[in-house]
C-alpha cells in the first residue's frame, strides 16, 4: 500500500470521496496574575465580580493600560511557534453590543498582530508528522460570563473574567481530518504548557477553539466553510469535524450549497447548529483603539526571552533519541509533558550516576504511569521521587532484585511511604535475590528430585523448563535470580 | 456618498439607539448635511500618506504583572440599576 | 473690602497667604454669587457643604505654613470630570444619577494643590456642541448682554426660555460663563475641537488647550480620545498658567499621557518675546471674513512686532480640510466610546423585555439629538465598505495637517497667531436648528490644532463695535506652552484689562 493511500484522510459519500479542510482558531488564556489592560487579578473561581476594576467595568473615563508580561508571553509563544515576532503591531477595537463586553468593544488585534506567521510540527505517528502552518497569533481581551439559567427573565452578568489576556492562534487550513487536527491541538497544548504562556485547562475554559471546516472533491477548488465555535475539549473538536464534514457532504450530495455561517456543536446529540440569529451580519467597525499607542519593542526584548525558553518539545525529543537511544514513540510520550520529561532526566541522572536509560523509560512511562493515571495525575505529582525510580533501576542492574521483585517494592512504597527509599524496603525485608549459586543449586536439586515425572517431560518438551523455574522461585521467596535458576536447570537437565 | 432610509435604519440597529419611523427621513436629512460637508476629502491627494496614529511621539508604555485592583465589587456595583447577589442583571438574553 | 469675587486667582492667592482674606470668606463669597446668579445655568450641581469644609481645611494649612500652590481657591469643574461621590455625568440623561466612586487624574491633582470645589459646571452634552445648548440641562447664558438689551431684558429672558440671550460658546459653556460671571475663580474645562478656546474667546476670558498628552484623560468622560484634552479656563493669562500647572503632569494611568516634567508656567509671564518668530497662516483669512475679526488679527500682529517679535506669512496648505475630517474622526471616536452607556451598569435604563430593547431604548431615550447625530455618523464612517473612504482617509489628511505645521515650526517659527472664531458670541436658539454644520462652522480655527495634537491659546483680545468679546488665537510648538503665556500676556497687556460684566441677572 503507497503512503498516500495508507494515510488516505477521504471519506466516503454517496457519490465518491471528500476532502476536509480543516483550520484551527485556538483561543488560549494568558497565563498571566493580572489582566491584559487592568491590574485586576485573573484567577479562577472567585466571587462575581470582585476580580473587576472599574476599568474593567468600562466606568466612564477609564482607560486601558498594557501588562507587559501578557506582550512578553505572547512573544514567547511566537518563538515556540517558530513564527515571525512583530516589533510593531497595533491594537484594534472590535465593536458589538453584548451585556458580557462593558466597553461596548473588545481591544484586539487587527491589522498588525503581534506575532505572524509561523509553524507546528504534528506527530501523527511515529514515523509519519505533519507540518501545520500558522497563520498569526494576536492577543485580546476576554469577555465577561452571562449566567442564563438563574433566574427565567433575567441574565446574571459576571465579569470576572472581563479583560483577562487571550492569545488567538490561528492555523493555516492545513489539517485534512479529525484525527489531524486533534493532534494539532494536542501539540499545540504541550508547547504552551512548556513555554508556561497558557496551563491549557479546557476544562476551566482555559484553551478553546473555533474550528473551521469546508470540504471539496479531491484536486477541487475550496469549498464554503463553517465555523464551529467555542469547542472546549479535543474529543469534541474531533467529534465535532466529522459531523460536520458529514453535514456538508450530504448537503452537496443532495445538490445543495453550503451557507456560510457560525455553528455551535452540541455533544449530547451529536450535531452541529446554526447560530445564524446571532450572526446577523456583524459589523464589527474595527479601527485602531485611540487610548492605545502602537505596541514597540526592540529585537534585544525579544532575543533575551529566546534565550530564556525551556527546551522545546520537538528538540527534547530529538535529543532523547540521541542521547538516551529511545525510540521516537517513547519519546514522544516522555516529552507530551514538560514535568514528565524532567522527571525522566533527573531519574536517569540522579547522583550523577550513569544508568540503563531504557529501563529507566520503561519503569517511568509502565508502572509508574500506571499509578499516576490511577490518581488522575501526572507522574511528577506522585510524590514518588524521580530518585526512588533510579534506585530501583540500580538494585536491578547490580543484580540485587529481579524486575519482580522491583515491582513489588514499588508497590509497597505506593502502599506505604511515597518517599521510602527503595534500598531500605529491600534491606528491611530481606527481599534481596538470591545469587549464591550453591543456594540456588541445592534449591534446583530438591525440585528436580522431588518430581521424576515432569523431569522426564521437560527432557522431551524444553519447553515445560518454565514449570521447574516457577518452582524454584516459589521455594526460594521468589528471591531466587531467575536468569541463574533457568541456565542451572538447563544445565542439570541437559536441555 | 449619502445615506437612505435604509442605511439611516441600518445604521440605527448598529449603534442600537431605537429610531422611529417618523424621525427616520429627518435623520436620513441630517446625516446627508454632514456627509455633503465632508464629501471635499474625497478629492484631496493622499498618495502615500501613512494615516495618523499617534499625535505625540511617545511609546506604549507597559506596566508590571502585579494585581493591584479589583476587590472592589461595592463602587463596581454602587450605580447599577439593578444587581442580585453581586451579579448585573439584564432581561434575558436569547441565544 | 470690595467685593472678594473681584479679585483674580493670583490675587486672591497673595490675599490668602497674606492673611488679608480667609478661604472661608472667599468660598462663602462665591457661594452668594453662584445663587444670585442661578438663573445664568452655568453650575448644573453646586456642592456647598463640600466647599465650605474644603475652604476651613485649607485656612487651617495655610495657618500651619503648608499651603500648596491652589490654596484655598475655590473652582468650577466641568460636568465632564469624575469627581468623587458628586454628580457627573457630562450633562446627559443617559448618565442619570450617576456618582462616580473615583476622581479624575486632573481634579484629584486640583484637590491634591488645595482648591476648593464650588460645584459641576453645565456644557454640551458629552463635550458635542459649541454653544451649550445640547446640554440636558439646557442652555446657558453669557454674563454678557446681547448688545443694546438692558439688564431687565435680559432677566426676562433668563425667566423665560433664554432666547436671544448670547451663547457662551460650548462645549465648555457653564465653566466660561461661570469664570466670566465670576462664580469661581477660575474653571475646569476640555477642548476636542475647540471647546476651550471658542468659549474663552465667547466670553473674554483666557483659556488653554495644552499639547495632547499633557494632561490626564483619566477619569474624564471621554468624547474622542486621539483628540479630549483637559485645560483651564481662567479670568487672564497669569490665571491660567497657574490652574495648568496643577493640572498638568504624567499619569501611569492613561497611556496617551506624556512623562516629562511639568514647568513652572507662571515664570512664563513676563518673559520678553523679543525675537520671538510668529507665523501668520493665509489659508486662515476665510473668504466672506468678518471684518472685525479680520482688523483685530491685524492689530494683534501689531502688539506682537512692538513687543519684538518677528511676524512671517506661512501656509498651512491643509487648513481647509481640518474641520471635515474632525467631523469624520471626532463621530467615529464617539460612537465606540459611547457605546459604553448601554443601561447595564450605571446610568439610566428604560424598561424593557429583553437585551436588544434595553439598548435601543435606554439610548434613545438616553442621548440628545446632537450625540445622536454623531454616534450615527461615526458608525457608518466606521463600517463596512465606508471605513477606508472616510475614516483612514480623515486620517490621512490628519498626518498632512501635522506635517503643515511641522514644516513651519522647523523653518523657524515659535507660534502662530490666528482668529479664535468667525464671530463674536451669538443668540441662544439662533444657529444649527436647520442645518447641524452651521454649528459646526464656529470650530474653524480651532480643530486644526487638536487634529495635529499642538497647544493652543486664546486670550481676549478686545471688543467688537456692539461691545461683545473677541479673542485671538495662539498655537504653539508640542509642549511649548510656556511661549503661549509669554506671548498671551504681551497681548493682554497691549490690549488692556477686559473688563468683565457687572451682574445683571439678578
Amino acid at each position: 500500500m503507497s503512503a498516500q493511500a495508507q494515510h488516505s484522510k477521504f471519506i466516503q459519500g454517496a457519490t465518491g470521496d471528500w476532502e476536509i479542510i480543516v483550520g484551527l482558531e485556538v483561543h488560549a488564556q494568558v497565563t498571566s496574575r493580572s489582566k491584559l489592560f487592568s491590574g485586576a487579578s485573573t484567577a479562577f473561581g472567585a466571587p462575581p465580580n470582585s476580580h473587576v476594576s472599574l476599568v474593567d467595568a468600562a466606568m466612564p473615563g477609564m482607560l486601558p493600560v498594557i501588562n507587559a508580561e501578557c506582550v512578553a508571553q505572547a512573544v514567547r509563544t511566537g518563538l515556540g511557534l517558530k513564527a515571525k515576532i512583530n516589533l510593531r503591531s497595533t491594537f484594534d477595537r472590535k465593536n458589538y453590543f453584548y451585556p458580557d463586553l462593558p466597553q461596548g468593544y473588545q481591544i484586539s488585534q487587527y491589522k498588525s498582530p503581534i506575532v505572524g506567521e509561523g509553524e507546528i510540527q504534528v506527530d501523527l505517528t511515529p514515523d509519519h508528522s505533519i507540518k501545520v502552518g500558522i497563520e498569526r497569533l494576536h492577543l485580546e481581551q476576554d469577555a465577561g460570563k452571562s449566567l442564563h439559567d438563574q433566574s427565567p427573565t433575567q441574565s446574571f452578568v459576571d465579569l470576572n473574567r472581563s479583560g483577562v489576556a487571550l492569545m488567538e492562534i490561528v492555523s493555516k487550513p492545513d489539517m485534512r481530518s479529525a484525527d489531524e487536527a486533534k493532534a494539532y491541538v494536542t501539540k499545540l497544548r504541550t508547547i504552551l504548557r512548556y513555554i508556561g504562556s497558557c496551563d491549557g485547562d479546557m476544562e476551566k475554559g482555559n484553551l478553546r477553539a473555533d474550528v473551521n471546516v469546508s470540504v471539496r472533491r479531491p484536486g477541487a477548488p475550496l469549498g464554503t466553510r463553517c465555523e464551529i465555535k467555542n469547542v472546549n475539549s479535543i474529543r469534541f473538536i474531533g467529534q465535532a469535524i466529522d459531523v460536520e464534514a458529514r453535514r456538508q457532504v450530504g448537503i452537496i450530495e443532495d445538490g445543495g450549497a453550503i451557507d456560510q455561517e457560525t455553528r455551535l456543536f452540541d455533544p449530547a446529540r451529536g450535531e452541529t447548529r446554526s447560530m445564524r440569529s446571532k450572526e446577523e451580519a456583524h459589523d464589527y467597525r474595527y479601527f485602531p483603539d485611540p487610548d492605545l499607542l502602537p505596541l514597540e519593542f526592540d529585537e534585544g526584548f525579544v532575543a533575551d526571552l529566546d534565550a530564556h525558553l525551556p527546551e522545546l518539545p520537538d528538540a527534547k525529543k530529538a535529543r532523547f533519541m540521541a542521547d538516551y537511544g529511545l525510540s521516537a514513540y517513547d519519546s514522544g510520550i516522555l516529552v507530551a509533558e514538560k514535568e514528565t520529561a524532567d522527571y525522566y532526566e533527573s531519574a536517569v541522572s540522579h547522583g550523577g550516576a550513569k544508568r540503563d536509560a531504557k529501563a529507566v523509560a520503561n519503569w517511568v512511562m509502565g508502572d509508574l504511569s500506571a499509578y499516576a493515571n490511577s490518581l488522575g495525575l501526572s507522574v511528577a505529582q506522585t510524590e514518588i521521587g524521580a530518585g526512588s525510580i533510579a534506585t530501583l533501576v540500580d538494585l536491578i542492574g547490580e543484580g540485587l532484585i529481579s524486575g519482580k521483585i522491583a515491582k513489588d517494592v514499588l508497590a509497597i512504597i505506593i502502599a506505604e511511604d511515597r518517599s521510602a527509599d527503595p534500598r531500605a524496603i529491600v534491606e528491611a525485608r530481606g527481599l534481596k535475590q538470591v545469587t549464591d549459586t550453591g543456594a540456588i543449586e541445592r534449591a534446583v536439586d530438591a525440585i528436580i528430585a522431588a518430581n521424576p515425572d515432569k523431569v522426564a517431560q521437560a527432557i522431551a518438551k524444553p519447553t515445560l523448563l518454565g514449570w521447574f523455574v516457577g518452582q524454584v522461585m516459589k521455594s526460594t521467596g521468589g528471591k531466587a535470580n531467575p536468569q541463574a535458576v533457568n541456565d542451572m536447570l538447563k544445565q542439570k537437565l541437559g536441555v | 456618498m449619502s445615506v437612505d432610509q435604509a442605511i439611516v435604519r441600518r445604521i440605527a440597529q448598529l449603534a442600537r439607539i431605537a429610531v422611529s419611523d417618523e424621525e427616520v427621513p429627518h435623520l436620513e436629512g441630517e446625516l446627508n448635511a454632514i456627509l455633503s460637508f465632508v464629501e471635499e476629502l474625497g478629492a484631496v491627494d493622499v498618495t502615500d500618506v501613512e494615516p495618523m496614529t499617534s499625535v505625540i511621539p511617545m511609546k506604549l508604555p507597559m506596566r508590571a504583572d502585579v494585581v493591584t485592583d479589583g476587590e472592589i465589587e461595592s463602587l463596581v456595583l454602587a450605580n447599577a440599576p439593578l444587581t442580585e447577589d453581586d451579579f448585573f442583571l439584564v432581561p434575558k438574553v436569547i441565544e | 473690602m470690595s467685593d472678594p469675587t473681584d479679585l483674580t486667582l493670583a490675587e486672591a492667592r497673595d490675599a490668602l497667604a497674606a492673611g488679608k482674606l480667609s478661604s472661608l470668606e472667599l468660598t462663602k463669597a462665591y457661594l452668594a454669587a453662584m445663587e444670585r446668579a442661578r438663573a445664568l445655568n452655568a453650575y448644573i450641581a453646586e456642592t456647598p457643604d463640600q466647599a465650605l469644609a474644603m475652604a476651613r481645611a485649607s485656612d487651617a494649612r495655610i495657618a500651619r505654613g503648608e499651603a500648596g500652590p491652589l490654596e484655598g481657591l475655590p473652582i468650577g469643574v466641568k460636568d465632564l470630570y469624575a469627581t468623587k461621590g458628586v454628580h457627573t455625568q457630562a450633562c446627559s440623561h443617559i448618565l442619570d444619577g450617576f456618582r462616580p466612586t473615583y476622581e479624575s487624574t486632573v481634579t484629584a491633582q486640583l484637590w491634591r494643590d488645595g482648591a476648593v470645589m464650588l460645584g459641576k459646571l453645565n456644557m454640551d452634552e458629552f463635550a458635542m456642541g459649541s454653544s451649550n445648548e445640547t446640554s440636558y440641562y439646557g442652555p446657558v447664558a453669557s454674563p454678557w448682554l446681547p448688545p443694546n438689551w438692558s439688564a431687565a431684558q435680559g432677566r426676562a429672558a433668563l425667566a423665560a426660555d433664554k432666547r436671544g440671550l448670547l451663547v457662551p460658546g460650548g462645549s465648555s459653556g457653564g465653566s466660561a460663563s461661570a469664570v466670566s460671571a465670576r462664580l469661581c475663580l477660575a474653571a475646569t474645562a476640555s477642548d476636542t475641537g475647540g471647546s476651550i478656546r471658542q468659549p474663552a474667546a465667547f466670553t473674554g476670558i483666557c483659556g488653554i488647550k495644552p499639547t495632547y498628552g499633557r494632561c490626564s484623560r483619566y477619569g474624564m468622560v471621554a468624547f474622542a480620545s486621539s483628540l479630549d484634552q483637559a485645560g483651564p479656563l481662567a479670568r487672564d493669562v497669569r490665571d491660567a498658567a497657574i490652574m495648568l500647572r496643577s493640572m498638568a503632569g504624567h499619569d501611569p494611568k492613561d497611556s496617551t499621557c506624556y512623562d516629562a516634567p511639568v514647568p513652572d508656567y507662571e515664570a512664563a509671564i513676563g518673559r520678553s518675546v523679543k525675537g520671538l518668530k510668529i507665523g501668520v497662516p493665509k489659508e486662515y483669512r476665510l473668504d466672506g471674513m468678518n471684518a472685525e475679526i479680520e482688523k483685530l488679527w491685524a492689530q494683534g500682529v501689531e502688539w506682537l512686532r512692538a513687543a519684538g517679535a518677528a511676524i512671517v506669512d506661512i501656509s498651512l496648505p491643509n487648513t481647509r480640510h481640518a474641520l471635515p475630517a474632525y467631523y469624520i474622526v471626532a463621530p467615529a471616536e464617539a460612537s465606540s466610546n459611547l457605546a459604553r452607556y448601554d443601561g447595564v451598569r450605571y446610568g439610566l435604563r428604560e424598561p424593557a423585555e429583553d437585551i436588544a430593547a434595553l439598548y435601543e431604548k435606554t439610548r434613545a431615550a438616553g442621548f440628545g439629538p446632537e450625540v445622536r447625530r454623531r454616534v450615527m455618523i461615526g458608525t457608518y464612517v466606521l463600517s463596512a465598505g465606508y471605513y477606508d473612504a472616510y475614516y483612514v482617509r480623515a486620517q490621512k489628511i490628519r498626518t498632512l495637517i501635522k506635517r503643515d505645521f511641522e514644516t513651519v515650526f522647523a523653518d523657524g517659527v515659535d507660534a502662530i497667531l490666528t482668529p479664535a472664531t468667525p464671530s463674536a458670541a451669538f443668540g441662544i436658539g439662533e444657529k444649527g436648528s436647520a442645518d447641524p454644520v452651521e454649528m459646526y462652522l464656529n470650530d474653524v480655527f480651532t480643530v486644526t490644532v487638536n487634529m495635529a495634537g499642538l497647544p493652543g491659546l486664546v486670550a481676549p483680545a478686545g471688543l467688537s463695535a456692539e461691545g461683545l468679546p473677541l479673542g485671538l488665537q495662539l498655537i504653539g510648538r508640542p509642549f511649548d506652552e510656556e511661549t503661549l503665556f509669554a506671548l498671551g500676556a504681551v497681548m493682554e497687556q497691549s490690549a488692556g484689562r477686559m473688563a468683565l460684566p457687572q451682574p445683571w441677572w439678578g
